[in-house]
Order: structure tokens, then C-alpha cells, then sequence
């Protein structure tokens, strides 16, 4: 017993073990919860829609998401003839790459993240901006029209809707005085969740940062790049095989991932009463990712041109507003308190 | 800039179809897409090349004709009582209003009287394909917008779901589900089972709650109301010069409807409102599909109520051909049909009297996809998308 307590201990201490242990540990749990996740969504999407959703293959169908990952892993891996071939192979896996990067700062516990930077909030907004770079290689590289169309909306939506996104994730940052996640729950922990307390701004920005990574995540209503009745697939239109099925799987670590920044900035991460942190940061993340789902099977999609109306004429200036208006509260009712 | 067709009317400019690429701005950068045929939204395989400035579109060309099957040269070789079956393929969305198309054309030409009992019947099956087919129309149109992994196909899920509610009813009547054959030159082949009626009344009477459902969830959607408002307008000139009724020409304000301005069938034993609109948009469009799917079952269920006694077919069972009533001459008899005017030109004649010489279809959606070329310019790829859903073409019918 003393050596496993002893490796343990090392582990945590050591922050390269740490990291790597928790790195293993949750890029493993995170893709499969992914996998699974699609699951949950057909079975949802059955619900919503008088049907059963997959039910064949393992009880209830809980083994589909192998199926489909064999299925598409054993498809041709087809590089159309006039495509920029290196390019057009490493964009999905440079989108899967950033994805799974943005989890490293997430916090799961008190314990439980990768790695506790400072500029936690930097760190997944720069990866979410990072992810627009592999989809617009995919649209131009593929060497087609309508994959072509989809990487310049994707670009368009995703510089336009990551500044509110970027406004709104510094209102928890104003309130907590840090950039580091881990601080941000904490002293949610300690006060109260942001989305309640201060009342006002909390609220607001919940909402916009949610509907902007909404768009960011390419969802619908917002999931204009992807556009199957009009763009056929997106930039995904040209990939066979595995290296399609990584973009609808980004697509998912990203909801998911969006989700668990939401909850961890503005429903208090964390944090919660009798359960370890970890089943409360995983419950907020699994409502958000429902909302998600619940959404997108209801609604229909906005055109390309609304979309940025709807960013620049409210989401932006809304946002400076909240902002502005966090600030001044900050300054006002909790001076004096604990940063 | 696009070359104008000016127009006297209605004072809307559009775009002329046939303008000359090279008038076009030298500058502009443009593209050729092609929209199909195997494009998942282009409602069957139908192609239209989009000529593109960016997402913007400056002339769009169509090329019906990959679903072309020559039924129109088959029917010269048919009997009257074989082509009945052939014309269910034409417009697979509505096939009872096919069969009766060229029966009641059949039955012109041969001066055969249909008894009251099947004329109502054939009311009564007219407005359920009616109904039948506008919920086709409206999903598939959210389907267009809103996605196929999504909300979209969750409300094209529901109109199925209540479409099936009437393709068992048929199912029931006539043994099959879509290609009936239930209508013969004189009446019908299979009378009303015992229940029939009462489980019909059920039936529409569930679809008419649920298109109240239908409403809450599509049409006051704020989402939806701006991806089809204003979207396509078609002016009541160009509906009336191409030639466009049904639900196209009435949510432009070409208020025409068969049923009742020459009423066939029992239509004129009952009062049909026409519902109309002036925008000429994609929600007129959407609208004017959704209201008459509220008056056909209203209609039905009126109908449905007081099904006179009589036989159901004047003339005994046809066993051979040879013993149809020879008959020469021509006529022309239209209906209407859920896309508009669906009218059969009919030469008999042929095959020594027992089919037709010449058998010509008018098929409305042949005249809706002519607007094409007209309302897609100056729109981007999502507009052109929902524009050509507004007009719920059926490509079997285009092509035939």
C-alpha cells in the first residue's frame, strides 16, 4: 500500500506525472463520453421525433458508437485528384488536435485538470479560435465549390461570433480578479455562481457566451458552415472514411467542451453541496450538452447573412454593454472583498 | 449588373432569365456551381446550374429531364384500362389525382356517365391526397431550411407521421399504399369497407390537432418566419404569363382554383374556400399550402359524413379491352391538383379505338420550376434552396 500512496503521491506532486496522468486520464474518458454522447443524441433525437433511434446493435443500441467508428475506420480513405493532398489529410487531424487541447485547462475538481494555467480562459478561447484554421484548410483544400463555400462561412461565423464570446467569458474574469479557471471556481465556490450573483450581468452573459459558442460549434440553429440541405456536408463533403467521421466528432468535443466552459464560468464549476466536485462539473456539463441537443432538434437554421446581422447589430454591442456594466458593479458592490 | 426585364404590372424588376453572361460586370469574379442532380435538396433529380458572384447568384439555369421515362410515348401502346397504373408514377406524391386526371378524360371522350357514389368517393380521396400531400410539401419545405439533422427533420418527421396516418386509410381501400389503381373509366374499382368512414373521420380529425401543433412550432417561429419572409417573390404577372395555379399562383394573388371555378367530381354539391395571398413569398407560399390542408380536411370530413348509396361504377367490370366503347376525338379536361392545374389532353383513337392516339400531360410542377430562372438571381445558395422547396416540385411529373 505505501508504494501505490507513494506513486500516487509523486504523481500529484510532480506537476509533468500530474499532467500527463490527467492528460491520459481525461482525453480517454472525454472522447469516449464523446462517442457515447451520439449515442444519447440519436436516442434523444428518436424521442423528439416518434422514432426509437438505434436499438440493433448491443442492448438499446449502446454499442453503435463502435459500430460506426469500425465502419467508418474499414472506408476508403479517398484523396480527390486535384486536392492539396498534405494539407487536406492533416486538417481533421489538426481539428481534433485543438479540440482535445482546450480540455487541458478545464477543471473537473478541485484536483482533477491537466494543467492549472493562469490564463486558463485565454488558453481555450485562443484553441477555439484555432479550430476555424483545419476547417477553412478542409473547405480549400478539398477542392470543391460547396466545401469551398463552407470554409469561408466557417471562417466569417467564427472571427464574428468569438468577439462576443471573448467579452463575455471576461465577465467572470472581472468578478473573480484571475484568469485561471481553477480561481474562477473557486470563488464561485466561496461566493456565489456568477449567473446569480451579482444579479444582472451574470445572466446576460451566460446566455450570450452560450449562443455564441453555440455558433462557434457550428450548432444549429447556427450551423450554417455545415448546412446539409444546401451545402450537401460542409467542408466535410470531400472525406471518406475516418477522417470525415473526425469532423461530426469534433463537432461534439466542442459542444461538450463549450458546455463545460459555460458551467465552469458562470454555474460555478465544481462546486456544489455533498457530491465530490467531479459529478457536479460532469451533471452541469451533461444539461448544457442537453440544452444543445434539445435545440438543435427543434429549431431551424438562420441564413448566413442574419447570423452576422444578429452578431454585430445585438450580440456585440450587448456584450460591451454587460461588460462595462460588470465592471462598474465589481468596483462598487464587491470592493473590499476577497478578489 | 444584371440585365432588367421591366415590368408593367406589378412594378417589381426581375432578373432576365436569359441575360447574356458577358453583360454581367467584367470585374466580378464569378463561378459556375452546379445545384444538383444529385444535390440532396433539389427534390428529386433535377439539375440547375447557378452561375455565382460570391454566395451570390446571377443567373441560374435548369435542366429537368435526368427522370425522363417516356410515359407519355408508352401510353400510345396502352389500353384506357392499362394506362390508369402508369399515371400513379407521374406525381408520386399525389397519385389518386393522377388516376383521375385521365379517367375523367377517358370518360369525356367516351361519354361515360361515373354514378353520384363515386363521384363523391372520388372527392373524398381527392382531398385526403390533398392533405396527404401538402403535409409532404410542408415538411419537406422546414426540411429545406432547417436542416436534415435537425429541426428541421424533426417537424418533417411529424408530417409523415400524420401522412401516414392517411396512406393506411388508402391502404386500406385499395390495397396498396401509393400506386392505388383504384379509379376506372366509369368509377371506382374498390367500394368503401364497412368502418371505413368512421376510422377516416378519426384519422383527419388527429391530423387537423396536430397541425395546430404544426403551427406553434413552425410557423410562429421567429427563425423560420425570417428565413421565408420576403424571400422569392414571384409578381402575379410572371404567374400568370408561365402559367402558374394551385398554391404558387394563389399566394401570388392568382386567385383560381378548379374545384371551384369549374367544379368536376361533387365539388360543386359543397363550397370550397380558396385561400389566397398577395406577397407572392416563400411563407405565402408555405401559407396558402397550410391553409388548404385545413379547408381539404374540412372538406373530407364534410364529406365524409353523408356518403350517398348507389353503385360505384357505371359499367360493368372491364375484362378485356375489346370491350371498351370505341370512340374517336380529343379533349381536355384539368384538375386540380395539389401543385396546381393538372390537366390531360387526350386524342382517342388508338389502337384501333381501345386507347388513346395521343395522351398529352399538363403537369403543374412542370410550370412551377419554370419560375427558376427568374426568382433565383440575386439571392444567395440558402435562398435558392428554400425557393425551390417553396415550389414543391415533383420531378416524376416534370419528366414523366
Amino acid at each position: 500500500m505505501d508504494t501505490i500512496a507513494a506513486i500516487w503521491d509523486t504523481i500529484f506532486t510532480n506537476p509533468w506525472l500530474h499532467g500527463l496522468f490527467f492528460g491520459i486520464v481525461i482525453a480517454t474518458v472525454a472522447l469516449t463520453l464523446v462517442a457515447w454522447s451520439i449515442w444519447f443524441e440519436r436516442k434523444l433525437a428518436g424521442r423528439m421525433q416518434n422514432r426509437v433511434g438505434p436499438v440493433f446493435v448491443g442492448p438499446a443500441g449502446l454499442l453503435q458508437p463502435l459500430a460506426d467508428a469500425l465502419k467508418l475506420m474499414r472506408k476508403d480513405f479517398v484523396v480527390p485528384r486535384e486536392a492539396d493532398k498534405a494539407l487536406f489529410i492533416l486538417s481533421p487531424v489538426l481539428l481534433m488536435f485543438f479540440a482535445l487541447a482546450s480540455l487541458a485547462v478545464i477543471p473537473f475538481g478541485p484536483d482533477t485538470v491537466i494543467a492549472d494555467l493562469d490564463l486558463g480562459v485565454l488558453w481555450v478561447l485562443a484553441f477555439a479560435g484555432l479550430m476555424l484554421f483545419p476547417l477553412w484548410m478542409a473547405g480549400w483544400t478539398s477542392n470543391n465549390k460547396y466545401a469551398l463555400f463552407a470554409g469561408m462561412r466557417a471562417v466569417a461565423q467564427g472571427i464574428s461570433y468569438e468577439v462576443p464570446m471573448l467579452l463575455m467569458a471576461l465577465v467572470p474574469v472581472i468578478y473573480a480578479g484571475s484568469f485561471n479557471l481553477q480561481d474562477i471556481v473557486r470563488y464561485q465556490a466561496d461566493h456565489s455562481w456568477f449567473i446569480v450573483w451579482p444579479p444582472g450581468p451574470g445572466i446576460v452573459a451566460f446566455v450570450i457566451f452560450f449562443i455564441a459558442s453555440l455558433a462557434e460549434g457550428n450548432r444549429i440553429p447556427f450551423d450554417i458552415p455545415e448546412a446539409e440541405s444546401e451545402l450537401i456536408a460542409g467542408v466535410s463533403v470531400e472525406y471518406a472514411g475516418m477522417s470525415y467521421g473526425l469532423f461530426p466528432f469534433t463537432e461534439y468535443l466542442h459542444s461538450m467542451i463549450a458546455s463545460a466552459m459555460a458551467s465552469v464560468l458562470f454555474l460555478g464549476g465544481w462546486s456544489g453541496p455533498v457530491f465530490p466536485g467531479i459529478h457536479w462539473m460532469l451533471l452541469k456539463t451533461a444539461i448544457l450538452f442537453t440544452v444543445i441537443l434539445w435545440m438543435r432538434w427543434t429549431l431551424v437554421r438562420f441564413r448566413s447573412d442574419q447570423l452576422m446581422r444578429a452578431c454585430w447589430r445585438w450580440l456585440v454591442p450587448i456584450s460591451v454593454v454587460v461588460v462595462c456594466a460588470a465592471a462598474v458593479l465589481r468596483y462598487f458592490l464587491l470592493a473590499g472583498g476577497a478578489p | 449588373m444584371p440585365g432588367k426585364v421591366p415590368n408593367a404590372l406589378s412594378g417589381v424588376e426581375l432578373p432576365d432569365p436569359h441575360m447574356d453572361i458577358e453583360d454581367y460586370d467584367p470585374d466580378a469574379d464569378l463561378m459556375v456551381l452546379n445545384m444538383g442532380p444529385q444535390h440532396p435538396s433539389t427534390h428529386g433529380v433535377f439539375r440547375v446550374k447557378l452561375i455565382m458572384d460570391g454566395e451570390v447568384i446571377v443567373k441560374a439555369v435548369s435542366y429537368p429531364g435526368y427522370l425522363h421515362r417516356g410515359v407519355e410515348k408508352l401510353m400510345e401502346k396502352l389500353t384506357y384500362a392499362q394506362i390508369t397504373p402508369i399515371v400513379d408514377k407521374n406525381d408520386y406524391v399525389s397519385p389518386m389525382i393522377n388516376e383521375q386526371a385521365v379517367n375523367m378524360a377517358f370518360e369525356a371522350a367516351l361519354e361515360v356517365e361515373v354514378p353520384r357514389r363515386a363521384r363523391w368517393i372520388r372527392t373524398i380521396l381527392a382531398e385526403m391526397q390533398r392533405v396527404a400531400s401538402h403535409l409532404v410539401a410542408l415538411g419537406t419545405f422546414t426540411l429545406d431550411v432547417g436542416g436534415a439533422i435537425g429541426g428541421g427533420a424533426s417537424i418533417f418527421m411529424y408530417t409523415f407521421r400524420d401522412r401516414e396516418l392517411i396512406l393506411d386509410l388508402f391502404e386500406e381501400l385499395t390495397g396498396c399504399r401509393f400506386h392505388y389503381n383504384t379509379h376506372t373509366v366509369g368509377g371506382q374499382r374498390h367500394d368503401i369497407p364497412a368502418g371505413w368512414a368512421g376510422r377516416a373521420i378519426e384519422a383527419l380529425k388527429l391530423i387537423d390537432q396536430r397541425l395546430d401543433e404544426f403551427f406553434e412550432l413552425v410557423i410562429a417561429n421567429p427563425i423560420f418566419q425570417d428565413r421565408s419572409d420576403g424571400v422569392g417573390i414571384l409578381p402575379r404577372h410572371l404567374a400568370l404569363g408561365l402559367g402558374l395555379g394551385g398554391p404558387i399562383g394563389r399566394a401570388s394573388g392568382v386567385d383560381l382554383d378548379l374545384r371551384r371555378d369549374a367544379p368536376y367530381h361533387c365539388y360543386d354539391e359543397i363550397e370550397v374556400k380558396v385561400p389566397t395571398r398577395t406577397t407572392g413569398d416563400c411563407t405565402a407560399r408555405f401559407m396558402v399550402r397550410y391553409e388548404e390542408t385545413r379547408e381539404s380536411l374540412r372538406i373530407a370530413l364534410a364529406m365524409l359524413e353523408g356518403v350517398p348509396e348507389g353503385p360505384i361504377c357505371s359499367r360493368k367490370a372491364v375484362n378485356s379491352a375489346a370491350s371498351v366503347k370505341i370512340k374517336d376525338g380529343e379533349v381536355y379536361v384539368g384538375v386540380e391538383s395539389p401543385r396546381g392545374e393538372l390537366g390531360t389532353y387526350l386524342i382517342a383513337g388508338g389502337q384501333g379505338g381501345q386507347g388513346p392516339y395521343r395522351l398529352k400531360i399538363r403537369p403543374p410542377s412542370l410550370h412551377a420550376i419554370s419560375v427558376i430562372p427568374y426568382l433565383l438571381p440575386g439571392n444567395n445558395i440558402s435562398d435558392a434552396i428554400a425557393i425551390l422547396g417553396s415550389l414543391d416540385p415533383i420531378m416524376g411529373e416534370v419528366d414523366r
